[in-house]
């Protein structure tokens, strides 16, 4: 048993990646999904227990072949990671049994296969990108969570999904180059692919142009898979175009290992001083958010359909992680991180409720919405409880969010821009709302009975919905590991 | 544990249970309003047992660590029991029983349908309420106080009509808007400068800030208080006057805008502190802000032909003798203002349940129309006198006691024209009040109308003699409440 714990480093990405060309070969509906579900807590498990190892402060390093660095690869899990991967892997293990009784009606007949095995397959890129301690490995991942990503979004049902897949793998594509030349141009100045090596290694080049314009290639690569304001075109249509239950999975996670990477990059291998001080990063990234949190909102507010609503959401609460970044400080830093935990459980419960409602009705337009508060009391009472964590109300996850974030501003005594948080989430408050008095106050054209999706789809809703307000009561978890995350990060670099 | 603690974590989760109670027996309305009663005695009766341990100095208190907002270390969610937080959980709990009453008779008398949902979200107001009364640090307090919010918006836009989500919709925006944009702000700002973010006699602040700094800080906490009705941030209180009658008694004359003046009491006497607020004029704007609702309110009350209009706007200028009060940070004008929560409380909810009375029996609605009604009605408008009375306040009813301390308060803060303001404001509600009195008992009843006794339903008639009944007995035991408040104020006990 301790030879197979030693191992979990390489099992987080092995279990995933040889489980989806299973999915592949087995095919018959009533093994894949199990079979997936299976792989996915496997995944949540291992994860866990990594967190487990690390919070102490030691750096778990599993060297691939007994090649210790810089000769071999290596992966590398410390508390910043560590966090993250549990993140994505409990994320997936909620939304791939959400998957069971989902995928019927959402995906193709006799196509169920081809879901869970892109899924597993995108699982192993996001773990992969977020536990390799290689900078080429990054890249590697990045582009496998991309490609079967693409393949995600095209299942959804209308012809529209096919056009958001594609302007997804465009830009997704660009932002992949993007990172790329910026890698290259950081392995030909140090000659290492090993992070902790490259890291020396550019810190004792300081500011030179040449780490410039690696860095300059890289942030730009990493914001355009992160959807930073004004690189976010790709986010809406991919998101209300997919399938319901691959947004709620994208939504909750792929943003989340991209922000991730943003601070690995910034803080970890460039340096904190040379990123914020000589280069000023954070006078670019401040504003933007800022932008982004406000026009994200109002964008939101004048949707039509709900997911695509969630989507423009999504641009905002981004907005929120980097503008916590771009503080600069352990306080801002932490916020971010509590934000990715906090948003990744909300907006996956709110497109869980999403994909409720797109079985119930075939749909997720507003127009579909009306009157479903005593259609589905259960469902909604769950879009009412995540929408308010979205809001930030007391009480639950989105206000441990919003404390931590203006703590951090006012830290900077940054009064205005303490404000300028609190008043976009009014904003949020209005795009919310407009959705609870569509589905409370209105009636639909014409009578629908009373009845809610199976306990399959609503048991990981209610798991997602009940989470943001257990952890927004509880809030420890959450706020602890990300303070120690951020103190290790922004302290030691790497 | 303490056995103090254990009655405060009873009185704090017996709503909870009650709300839970309604959803399960939903089915059986008899049995359902019969859980709701009792649920609402029980809870009575476990605030009312903290009243001896506190009188004798103790501070029933828990605490739960790990808990929100979790960045500041042995920051989460505490409870303690005080003075004033007592005296408010005692109106909430006592007046939720007479309310219910009321509720079953209104409700029914009028045909309401979602009862079940009326009464769990009345509920958990009122928990929301308690919690509120008991928090013992800012972020409990605002945790609460969302709570109360978003609980009771299903109650403003109960009828589900249009004009009931555009009501909704102001009630919301106004509350949460202010309470976002300011008060959240002035916390975390009060966090960023203070170690700690409990109540504390004496105030957390003194030393800490300073001067304008100082000023736009207080102005942030009472206009995040948009609960406190302060204009320009009053609208959404006649708004939410489109709920049914009992929200307007219980929620909207007592539980939801007392626990916006409670909110600007406690912050004034335990985050500034009453001497901070008192020197240098640091509270010389609030006072002003706080003399201008009073006097535009009433004003404005004096012109509406609609009686919850007309009381709505009395409500407003009345929640700021409230503020006033802690601006002008004496110790007897903080007294009168802790005084005037509980004498305010029992006269409006009587004049607010006489309204749904009128509008139950005779579905009328406008002040103009109430010509000769006291005849109809002897005994539902003879309460309506009195608590006018108490509102004007005219001894022998509670509401003199408040105002002589509130007046008191004012020359010793040497601040004659607020005697004024008091003065002026009297009798502007005589003026909005005295007139409805006449006309239901001295005008003659209108052609083509009966003429008869028809009095409302024993269920709404025995509340609101028991609340007018109470408006006058209080006024002889208010040496009790005196002394329950004393040690919050600093008067000594």
């Amino acid at each position: 048993m301790i030879g197979l714990v030693d191992h979990f480093p390489i099992l987080q990405v092995l279990i995933p990646l040889l489980g989806a060309p299973l999915c592949f070969l087995l095919r018959r509906e009533a093994i894949v999904r199990p079979f997936a579900v299976a792989a996915s807590f496997a995944c949540l498990w291992i994860s866990t227990n990594l967190l487990g190892q690390v919070l102490d402060g030691t750096v778990l390093v599993y060297e691939f072949g007994g090649w210790a660095r810089p000769y071999g690869i290596e992966y590398r899990v410390d508390i910043l990671n560590g966090f993250v991967l549990v993140v994505v892997s409990a994320m997936a293990a909620v939304v791939f049994s959400a998957g069971i009784g989902q995928a019927r009606r959402a995906i193709p007949e006799g196509r169920e296969y081809l879901f869970y095995a892109a899924a597993l397959l995108c699982l192993t890129g996001l773990l992969g990108v977020t536990i390799t301690g290689d900078v080429f490995n990054i890249f590697v991942f990045l582009e496998i969570s991309s490609l079967s990503s693409y393949i995600l979004i095209a299942l959804g049902r209308s012809r529209r999904a096919l056009m958001a897949a594609f302007s997804y793998l465009i830009m997704g594509t660009i932002g992949a180059t993007f990172l790329l030349i910026g890698i290259g141009f950081m392995y030909q100045m140090t000659g290492t692919l090993n992070m902790v090596d490259m890291a020396e290694r550019i810190q004792a080049l300081g500011a030179t142009r040449g780490v410039f314009v690696a860095l300059a290639f890289v942030v730009v690569g990493i914001s355009t898979k992160l959807a930073v304001f004004p690189l976010h075109h790709w986010l809406p249509n991919a998101y209300s175009f997919a399938p319901p239950l691959v947004s709620a999975f994208l939504a909750s996670t792929a943003t989340k290992v991209a922000y991730y990477l943003l601070i690995r990059f910034t803080f970890g291998l460039f340096g904190a001083a040379l990123v914020f001080d000589e280069v000023g990063i954070d006078l670019l990234l401040m504003p933007l958010s800022i932008i982004a949190m406000f026009v994200g909102s109002i964008a939101a507010i004048y949707q039509t359909d709900f997911k695509r609503l969630l989507a423009y959401s999504s641009i905002a609460q981004i907005g929120y992680m980097t503008l916590g970044l771009s503080l600069a400080t352990q306080a801002g830093v932490s916020a971010g991180l509590i934000h990715v935990f906090n948003h990744a459980l909300m907006k996956g419960a709110l497109f869980l409720v999403a994909a409720c409602i797109a079985w119930r009705m075939g749909g997720t337009s507003l127009d579909v919405m009306k009157g479903l508060g005593r259609r589905m009391p259960v469902t909604m009472a769950a879009l009412v409880v995540a929408g308010l964590a979205l809001v930030g109300v007391p009480g639950t996850v989105g206000f441990v969010s919003k404390w931590a974030l203006v703590s951090a501003a006012l830290d900077q005594d940054a009064l205005m821009l303490a404000f300028l948080i609190l008043a976009s989430s009014i904003l949020a408050l209005i795009y919310v709302w407009k959705v609870v008095e569509i589905v409370y106050f209105q009636e639909p054209e014409t009578e629908i009975e009373r009845k809610e999706p199976p306990l399959r789809l609503l048991v990981p809703t209610w798991i997602l919905a009940g989470a943001s307000i257990y952890f927004g009561i509880f809030s420890s978890f959450a706020v602890d590991v990300a303070k120690l995350a951020a103190e290790q990060v922004v302290m030691a670099g790497l | 544990m303490n056995p103090d603690t254990t009655i405060l974590l009873w009185a704090m989760t017996l709503p909870v249970i009650g709300a839970l109670g309604v959803v399960a027996l939903g089915r059986w309305p008899n049995l359902r309003d019969g859980w709701t009663v009792a649920i609402g005695i029980s809870t009575f009766t476990c605030v009312v047992q903290l009243i001896e341990p506190v009188m004798a100095g103790v501070r029933p208190s828990f605490s739960l660590p790990g808990t929100m907002p979790g960045t500041m270390p042995g920051l989460g969610l505490f409870f303690e029991v005080e003075p004033l937080g007592l005296l408010f959980g005692l109106v909430a709990s006592g007046l939720w029983i007479l309310t219910s009453l009321y509720g079953f008779g209104y409700m029914r008398g009028h045909g309401e349908s979602n009862q079940t949902r009326f009464f769990t979200c009345f509920a958990v107001a009122i928990a929301a309420a308690l919690g509120i009364a008991f928090a013992g640090d800012l972020v409990t307090l605002f945790l609460f106080y969302e709570i109360l919010t978003f609980s009771t918006f299903p109650l403003v836009t109960h009828a589900g009509t249009e004009a009931a989500v555009r009501a909704g919709r102001i009630y919301l925006g106004i509350l949460v808007s202010t309470s976002v944009l300011f008060l959240l702000l002035a916390i975390l700002w009060t966090a960023s400068i203070s170690d700690t973010l409990r109540f504390t006699p004496g105030g957390i602040l003194d030393g800490k800030i300073a001067g304008a700094s100082a000023g736009l800080l207080l102005l942030l906490f009472i206009y995040g208080v948009g609960k406190a009705a302060l204009m320009p941030f009053h609208r959404w209180l006649p708004a939410a006057m489109v709920a049914p009658t009992p929200v307007s008694a219980l929620l909207h004359a007592v539980a939801v805008v007392k626990a916006g003046v409670f909110t600007v009491l406690k912050i004034s006497i335990y985050v500034f502190g009453i001497d901070f607020l008192a020197a240098d004029g640091l509270s010389d704007i609030m006072m002003m802000i706080a003399a201008v609702t009073i006097l535009a309110a009433s004003i404005r009350a004096l012109s509406l032909d609609n009686l919850k209009a007309r009381l709505a706007y009395s409500t407003i200028s009345q929640l700021s003798y409230i503020v006033l009060g802690a601006a002008l940070a004496t110790s007897a004008a903080a007294m009168g203002a802790g005084l005037h929560i509980l004498m305010h409380a029992l006269g409006k909810i009587t004049l607010f349940f006489v309204a749904g009375a009128v509008y139950v029996v005779a579905h009328k609605t406008e002040v103009s129309q109430l010509d000769g009604i006291g005849r109809r009605m002897p005994f539902t408008f003879g309460a309506f006198c009195i608590a006018s009375f108490s509102i004007i306040g005219l001894p022998p009813m509670g509401g003199a006691w408040s105002k002589w301390y509130l007046v008191t308060g004012a020359f010793d803060a040497g601040q004659p024209w607020m005697v004024v303001v008091f003065m002026v404001s009297s009798l502007l509600s005589i003026g909005y009040l005295m007139p409805v009195v006449v006309r239901a008992f001295f005008r003659p009843v209108p052609e083509g109308e009966e003429d008869g006794m028809k009095e409302a339903p024993l269920l709404i008639l025995l509340p609101i003699c028991a609340t007018a009944l109470a408006c006058i007995a209080i006024f002889f035991y208010a040496d009790g409440v005196y002394r329950l408040l004393a040690p919050a104020m600093g008067l000594g006990g």
